[in-house]
Protein backbone atom coordinates (compact mmCIF):
# COMPACT_ATOMS: atom_id res chain seq x y z
CA UNK A 1 0.00 0.00 0.00
CA UNK A 2 2.96 2.30 0.86
CA UNK A 3 4.08 1.92 -2.84
CA UNK A 4 0.81 4.26 -4.03
CA UNK A 5 1.62 6.62 -1.47
CA UNK A 6 4.64 7.02 -2.27
CA UNK A 7 3.94 8.19 -6.30
CA UNK A 8 1.25 10.36 -5.28
CA UNK A 9 3.38 12.55 -3.15
CA UNK A 10 5.35 12.93 -5.87
CA UNK A 11 4.65 16.60 -8.16
CA UNK A 12 3.55 16.52 -11.44
CA UNK A 13 6.67 17.76 -14.02
CA UNK A 14 5.67 20.89 -15.52
CA UNK A 15 5.15 20.14 -19.41
CA UNK A 16 8.08 20.06 -21.98
CA UNK A 17 7.62 23.28 -24.26
CA UNK A 18 10.73 22.60 -25.32
CA UNK A 19 9.18 20.96 -28.36
CA UNK A 20 6.79 23.80 -29.29
CA UNK A 21 8.59 26.36 -31.60
CA UNK A 22 9.66 22.52 -33.74
CA UNK A 23 6.17 21.49 -34.34
CA UNK A 24 5.00 25.30 -34.71
CA UNK A 25 7.87 25.62 -37.48
CA UNK A 26 6.31 22.55 -39.10
CA UNK A 27 3.10 23.91 -39.65
CA UNK A 28 4.79 27.01 -40.76
CA UNK A 29 6.51 25.02 -43.15
CA UNK A 30 4.06 22.98 -44.64
CA UNK A 31 2.13 26.55 -45.03
CA UNK A 32 4.84 28.56 -46.83
CA UNK A 33 5.36 25.48 -49.49
CA UNK A 34 1.71 24.81 -49.82
CA UNK A 35 1.10 28.72 -50.38
CA UNK A 36 0.76 29.36 -54.23
CA UNK A 37 2.07 32.72 -54.97
CA UNK A 38 0.37 34.00 -57.89
CA UNK A 39 2.31 33.54 -61.11
CA UNK A 40 1.33 36.10 -63.60
CA UNK A 41 0.70 39.80 -63.05
CA UNK A 42 -2.84 40.76 -64.97
CA UNK A 43 -2.44 43.72 -66.97
CA UNK A 44 -6.37 43.49 -67.74
CA UNK A 45 -9.32 44.14 -65.68
CA UNK A 46 -11.68 41.49 -65.00
CA UNK A 47 -14.50 41.20 -63.42
CA UNK A 48 -16.51 38.01 -63.66
CA UNK A 49 -19.49 36.82 -64.12
CA UNK A 50 -21.84 35.14 -61.78
CA UNK A 51 -23.30 31.36 -62.18
CA UNK A 52 -24.82 28.81 -60.39
CA UNK A 53 -23.86 25.73 -61.56
CA UNK A 54 -20.05 25.80 -61.23
CA UNK A 55 -17.48 23.15 -61.43
CA UNK A 56 -14.05 23.76 -59.48
CA UNK A 57 -10.81 23.70 -61.49
CA UNK A 58 -9.35 21.51 -58.29
CA UNK A 59 -5.98 20.58 -60.35
CA UNK A 60 -4.27 23.85 -61.04
CA UNK A 61 -1.22 22.21 -62.70
CA UNK A 62 -3.83 21.21 -65.66
CA UNK A 63 -5.13 24.55 -66.23
CA UNK A 64 -4.14 27.16 -68.74
CA UNK A 65 -5.55 30.31 -68.23
CA UNK A 66 -6.67 33.11 -70.84
CA UNK A 67 -7.50 36.73 -69.75
CA UNK A 68 -9.37 38.74 -71.68
CA UNK A 69 -10.24 42.16 -70.67
CA UNK A 70 -10.26 45.94 -71.01
CA UNK A 71 -6.08 46.63 -70.04
CA UNK A 72 -5.44 48.61 -66.85
CA UNK A 73 -4.99 52.14 -67.10
CA UNK A 74 -1.23 51.96 -67.20
CA UNK A 75 -1.43 49.99 -70.19
CA UNK A 76 -4.35 51.90 -72.10
CA UNK A 77 -1.90 54.52 -73.84
CA UNK A 78 0.01 51.74 -75.51
CA UNK A 79 -2.98 49.32 -76.20
CA UNK A 80 -6.13 51.24 -75.97
CA UNK A 81 -9.42 50.65 -74.62
CA UNK A 82 -10.97 47.55 -76.09
CA UNK A 83 -10.69 44.36 -74.53
CA UNK A 84 -7.51 42.46 -75.07
CA UNK A 85 -6.05 39.05 -74.62
CA UNK A 86 -3.53 37.84 -71.73
CA UNK A 87 -1.51 35.17 -71.92
CA UNK A 88 0.63 34.13 -69.07
CA UNK A 89 2.07 37.54 -68.41
CA UNK A 90 1.49 39.95 -71.82
CA UNK A 91 -1.12 41.17 -74.15
CA UNK A 92 -1.47 38.91 -77.14
CA UNK A 93 -3.89 38.36 -80.10
CA UNK A 94 -5.98 35.64 -81.43
CA UNK A 95 -3.14 34.23 -83.30
CA UNK A 96 -1.23 33.70 -80.13
CA UNK A 97 -3.99 31.10 -78.98
CA UNK A 98 -2.09 28.19 -80.74
CA UNK A 99 0.85 28.50 -79.69
CA UNK A 100 0.38 28.90 -76.48
CA UNK A 101 -1.57 26.10 -75.78
CA UNK A 102 1.15 23.71 -77.78
CA UNK A 103 3.35 25.81 -75.15
CA UNK A 104 1.54 25.08 -72.50
CA UNK A 105 0.99 21.09 -73.67
CA UNK A 106 4.99 20.77 -73.97
CA UNK A 107 5.31 21.77 -70.14
CA UNK A 108 3.31 18.75 -69.30
CA UNK A 109 3.89 15.68 -69.18
CA UNK A 110 2.44 13.17 -72.24
CA UNK A 111 -0.14 11.46 -70.02
CA UNK A 112 -1.57 14.99 -68.73
CA UNK A 113 -2.32 16.30 -71.90
CA UNK A 114 -5.71 14.95 -72.80
CA UNK A 115 -6.37 16.08 -68.93
CA UNK A 116 -5.51 19.72 -69.58
CA UNK A 117 -8.64 22.19 -69.44
CA UNK A 118 -8.84 25.79 -70.44
CA UNK A 119 -9.79 28.06 -68.07
CA UNK A 120 -11.27 31.80 -70.30
CA UNK A 121 -11.90 34.43 -67.79
CA UNK A 122 -13.22 36.78 -69.10
CA UNK A 123 -15.00 40.06 -68.17
CA UNK A 124 -18.90 40.39 -68.35
CA UNK A 125 -19.28 43.56 -70.28
CA UNK A 126 -16.50 41.63 -73.04
CA UNK A 127 -18.32 41.51 -76.14
CA UNK A 128 -18.53 38.05 -77.69
CA UNK A 129 -16.82 39.18 -80.78
CA UNK A 130 -13.50 37.88 -79.28
CA UNK A 131 -14.73 35.37 -76.78
CA UNK A 132 -15.88 33.75 -79.83
CA UNK A 133 -12.88 34.05 -82.32
CA UNK A 134 -10.94 32.84 -79.14
CA UNK A 135 -12.98 29.14 -79.03
CA UNK A 136 -12.67 29.41 -82.99
CA UNK A 137 -8.88 29.19 -82.43
CA UNK A 138 -9.32 26.60 -79.41
CA UNK A 139 -11.31 24.47 -81.38
CA UNK A 140 -8.43 24.23 -83.98
CA UNK A 141 -5.64 23.68 -81.68
CA UNK A 142 -7.58 20.68 -80.06
CA UNK A 143 -8.28 22.45 -76.71
CA UNK A 144 -11.79 20.87 -76.51
CA UNK A 145 -12.30 21.57 -72.99
CA UNK A 146 -13.03 24.89 -71.86
CA UNK A 147 -14.02 26.30 -68.30
CA UNK A 148 -15.34 30.06 -68.09
CA UNK A 149 -14.65 31.55 -65.10
CA UNK A 150 -17.20 32.89 -63.09
CA UNK A 151 -18.14 33.69 -59.11
CA UNK A 152 -20.67 32.04 -57.34
CA UNK A 153 -23.70 33.86 -57.57
CA UNK A 154 -25.68 34.33 -53.98
CA UNK A 155 -29.18 32.87 -53.75
CA UNK A 156 -31.59 35.51 -53.41
CA UNK A 157 -34.15 33.93 -51.47
CA UNK B 1 37.74 30.94 -15.65
CA UNK B 2 35.96 32.61 -17.94
CA UNK B 3 32.52 33.71 -17.02
CA UNK B 4 29.74 31.04 -18.73
CA UNK B 5 27.63 32.55 -21.67
CA UNK B 6 24.40 32.39 -20.26
CA UNK B 7 22.03 30.20 -22.40
CA UNK B 8 20.00 32.23 -25.14
CA UNK B 9 16.34 32.07 -23.51
CA UNK B 10 14.26 29.86 -26.63
CA UNK B 11 10.95 30.91 -24.44
CA UNK B 12 9.82 33.26 -27.02
CA UNK B 13 10.97 30.91 -29.89
CA UNK B 14 7.33 29.54 -30.05
CA UNK B 15 5.66 32.64 -29.89
CA UNK B 16 7.98 34.48 -32.89
CA UNK B 17 7.08 31.20 -34.90
CA UNK B 18 3.54 31.61 -33.79
CA UNK B 19 3.58 35.13 -34.92
CA UNK B 20 5.00 34.11 -38.44
CA UNK B 21 2.68 31.50 -38.76
CA UNK B 22 -0.53 33.73 -38.06
CA UNK B 23 1.22 35.65 -41.14
CA UNK B 24 0.92 32.69 -43.54
CA UNK B 25 -2.35 31.88 -42.90
CA UNK B 26 -3.59 35.23 -43.19
CA UNK B 27 -2.04 35.91 -46.62
CA UNK B 28 -2.32 32.41 -48.14
CA UNK B 29 -5.68 32.28 -49.97
CA UNK B 30 -6.85 29.07 -50.76
CA UNK B 31 -9.28 29.94 -53.86
CA UNK B 32 -10.18 27.73 -55.48
CA UNK B 33 -11.12 28.77 -59.34
CA UNK B 34 -14.20 27.66 -60.37
CA UNK B 35 -16.49 28.18 -63.65
CA UNK B 36 -19.18 26.68 -65.73
CA UNK B 37 -17.77 23.96 -67.92
CA UNK B 38 -17.90 23.14 -71.29
CA UNK B 39 -16.82 21.07 -74.11
CA UNK B 40 -16.10 22.73 -77.47
CA UNK B 41 -16.88 20.96 -80.97
CA UNK B 42 -14.19 19.65 -82.70
CA UNK B 43 -12.72 21.81 -85.42
CA UNK B 44 -14.83 21.85 -88.71
CA UNK B 45 -13.70 19.00 -90.86
CA UNK B 46 -13.29 21.11 -94.69
CA UNK B 47 -13.64 18.47 -96.87
CA UNK B 48 -16.75 16.90 -95.19
CA UNK B 49 -19.62 17.81 -97.30
CA UNK B 50 -22.21 19.61 -95.42
CA UNK B 51 -25.37 17.03 -95.64
CA UNK B 52 -28.45 18.67 -94.06
CA UNK B 53 -29.98 17.00 -91.29
CA UNK B 54 -33.70 16.61 -91.29
CA UNK B 55 -34.67 17.80 -87.54
CA UNK B 56 -37.89 18.23 -86.86
CA UNK B 57 -39.32 21.95 -85.90
CA UNK B 58 -40.03 20.56 -82.64
CA UNK B 59 -37.33 18.94 -81.87
CA UNK B 60 -35.12 21.55 -81.70
CA UNK B 61 -35.15 24.47 -79.20
CA UNK B 62 -33.84 27.82 -80.24
CA UNK B 63 -32.37 30.32 -77.91
CA UNK B 64 -31.13 33.49 -79.22
CA UNK B 65 -29.52 36.49 -77.70
CA UNK B 66 -29.15 39.63 -79.68
CA UNK B 67 -26.57 41.99 -79.56
CA UNK B 68 -28.76 44.65 -76.51
CA UNK B 69 -28.58 41.65 -74.27
CA UNK B 70 -32.53 40.46 -75.42
CA UNK B 71 -33.56 37.03 -75.71
CA UNK B 72 -35.88 35.07 -78.08
CA UNK B 73 -36.56 31.86 -77.26
CA UNK B 74 -38.86 29.54 -79.48
CA UNK B 75 -39.78 33.22 -81.08
CA UNK B 76 -40.87 34.53 -78.27
CA UNK B 77 -39.36 37.25 -75.91
CA UNK B 78 -38.34 35.99 -72.57
CA UNK B 79 -36.51 37.00 -69.47
CA UNK B 80 -33.43 34.81 -68.56
CA UNK B 81 -35.45 34.01 -65.56
CA UNK B 82 -37.97 32.57 -67.12
CA UNK B 83 -35.26 30.22 -69.09
CA UNK B 84 -34.56 27.71 -66.56
CA UNK B 85 -38.20 26.59 -67.00
CA UNK B 86 -38.91 26.77 -70.48
CA UNK B 87 -35.89 24.66 -71.05
CA UNK B 88 -37.19 21.78 -68.36
CA UNK B 89 -40.38 21.84 -70.11
CA UNK B 90 -38.59 21.20 -73.53
CA UNK B 91 -36.47 18.63 -72.02
CA UNK B 92 -38.92 16.61 -70.21
CA UNK B 93 -41.63 17.34 -72.34
CA UNK B 94 -44.13 15.90 -69.39
CA UNK B 95 -47.18 16.08 -70.61
CA UNK B 96 -46.32 14.81 -74.19
CA UNK B 97 -47.30 17.69 -76.22
CA UNK B 98 -46.97 17.94 -79.87
CA UNK B 99 -45.02 21.19 -79.62
CA UNK B 100 -42.29 19.42 -78.27
CA UNK B 101 -39.88 17.17 -79.13
CA UNK B 102 -40.93 13.53 -79.68
CA UNK B 103 -40.69 10.79 -76.91
CA UNK B 104 -39.58 6.81 -76.99
CA UNK B 105 -39.62 4.60 -74.83
CA UNK B 106 -36.19 2.99 -74.38
CA UNK B 107 -34.25 0.22 -72.39
CA UNK B 108 -32.56 2.36 -69.50
CA UNK B 109 -30.66 0.16 -66.83
CA UNK B 110 -32.11 1.04 -63.18
CA UNK B 111 -35.19 2.59 -64.67
CA UNK B 112 -36.60 -0.40 -66.97
CA UNK B 113 -38.41 0.73 -70.19
CA UNK B 114 -38.85 4.74 -69.99
CA UNK B 115 -40.35 7.33 -72.11
CA UNK B 116 -37.37 10.04 -72.89
CA UNK B 117 -37.38 12.87 -74.88
CA UNK B 118 -35.80 11.31 -78.37
CA UNK B 119 -33.81 13.90 -79.51
CA UNK B 120 -34.16 17.55 -78.31
CA UNK B 121 -31.73 19.47 -79.19
CA UNK B 122 -30.89 23.19 -77.52
CA UNK B 123 -29.38 25.50 -79.86
CA UNK B 124 -28.12 28.46 -78.46
CA UNK B 125 -26.95 31.12 -81.10
CA UNK B 126 -25.43 34.32 -80.02
CA UNK B 127 -24.14 37.78 -81.98
CA UNK B 128 -20.87 39.39 -81.74
CA UNK B 129 -22.38 42.17 -80.15
CA UNK B 130 -23.91 39.95 -77.14
CA UNK B 131 -22.01 40.60 -73.62
CA UNK B 132 -19.64 37.67 -72.46
CA UNK B 133 -21.95 38.32 -68.98
CA UNK B 134 -25.58 37.46 -70.60
CA UNK B 135 -23.74 35.19 -72.52
CA UNK B 136 -22.62 32.96 -69.69
CA UNK B 137 -26.08 33.37 -68.08
CA UNK B 138 -28.07 32.05 -70.78
CA UNK B 139 -25.79 29.20 -70.63
CA UNK B 140 -25.80 28.81 -67.13
CA UNK B 141 -29.38 28.77 -66.81
CA UNK B 142 -29.50 26.14 -69.79
CA UNK B 143 -27.17 23.52 -67.87
CA UNK B 144 -28.72 24.47 -64.36
CA UNK B 145 -32.15 23.18 -66.66
CA UNK B 146 -30.54 20.03 -67.37
CA UNK B 147 -29.05 19.73 -63.78
CA UNK B 148 -32.21 20.54 -62.47
CA UNK B 149 -34.27 17.57 -64.16
CA UNK B 150 -31.42 14.96 -62.84
CA UNK B 151 -31.26 16.20 -59.70
CA UNK B 152 -35.32 15.72 -59.68
CA UNK B 153 -34.90 12.19 -61.36
CA UNK B 154 -32.20 10.99 -58.97
CA UNK B 155 -34.48 12.32 -55.78
CA UNK B 156 -37.25 10.13 -57.01
CA UNK B 157 -35.03 7.41 -57.94
CA UNK B 158 -32.84 7.21 -54.91
CA UNK B 159 -33.81 9.99 -52.69
CA UNK B 160 -30.24 11.48 -53.27
CA UNK B 161 -28.93 14.21 -55.14
CA UNK B 162 -27.44 13.42 -58.79
CA UNK B 163 -23.91 14.44 -58.04
CA UNK B 164 -24.12 11.51 -54.99
CA UNK B 165 -24.90 8.80 -56.82
CA UNK B 166 -22.45 6.21 -57.89
CA UNK B 167 -21.19 5.80 -61.52
CA UNK B 168 -23.69 3.53 -63.35
CA UNK B 169 -26.45 5.45 -61.60
CA UNK B 170 -25.12 8.70 -62.71
CA UNK B 171 -24.99 7.51 -66.34
CA UNK B 172 -28.52 6.19 -66.21
CA UNK B 173 -29.92 9.79 -65.77
CA UNK B 174 -27.36 10.77 -68.37
CA UNK B 175 -28.74 8.77 -70.98
CA UNK B 176 -32.83 10.10 -69.78
CA UNK B 177 -31.49 13.87 -69.65
CA UNK B 178 -28.72 14.24 -72.02
CA UNK B 179 -27.00 17.60 -72.16
CA UNK B 180 -27.03 18.64 -75.68
CA UNK B 181 -26.58 22.12 -76.07
CA UNK B 182 -25.27 23.06 -79.27
CA UNK B 183 -23.99 26.58 -80.60
CA UNK B 184 -24.29 28.15 -83.70
CA UNK B 185 -21.96 30.64 -85.68
CA UNK B 186 -22.79 33.67 -84.16
CA UNK B 187 -24.17 36.15 -86.84
CA UNK B 188 -22.21 38.91 -87.24
CA UNK B 189 -24.21 42.28 -87.03
CA UNK B 190 -24.35 44.51 -83.84
CA UNK B 191 -20.78 44.92 -83.40
CA UNK B 192 -19.58 48.43 -82.92
CA UNK B 193 -17.08 49.90 -85.73
CA UNK B 194 -13.97 50.09 -85.14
Amino acid sequence: MSKFRKDASKELPPLSTASLPDIVFMLLCFFMVTTTMREVTLKVKIKKPEATELTKLTKKTLVSFIYIGQPTLQYQKTFGTEPQIQLNDQFASTSDIQGFITAERAARDESEIPLLITSIKADESTRMKIIQEVKEELRKAQALHINYSARKKVALQ
Amino acid sequence: MAKKVPEIPSASMADIAFMLLIFFLVTTTMDVDSGLERRLPPPADPNQVQTDIQINERNIFVVLVNAQDQLLVENEWLAVKDLRARAMEFLDNPKNLATLPEKEVKEIPFFGPTEIVKNGVISLRNDFGTTYGMYLNVQNELVAAVNDLRDAKAMQKWSKKFKDLNEAQQDAIKMIYPQKISEAEPKKVGVKKL
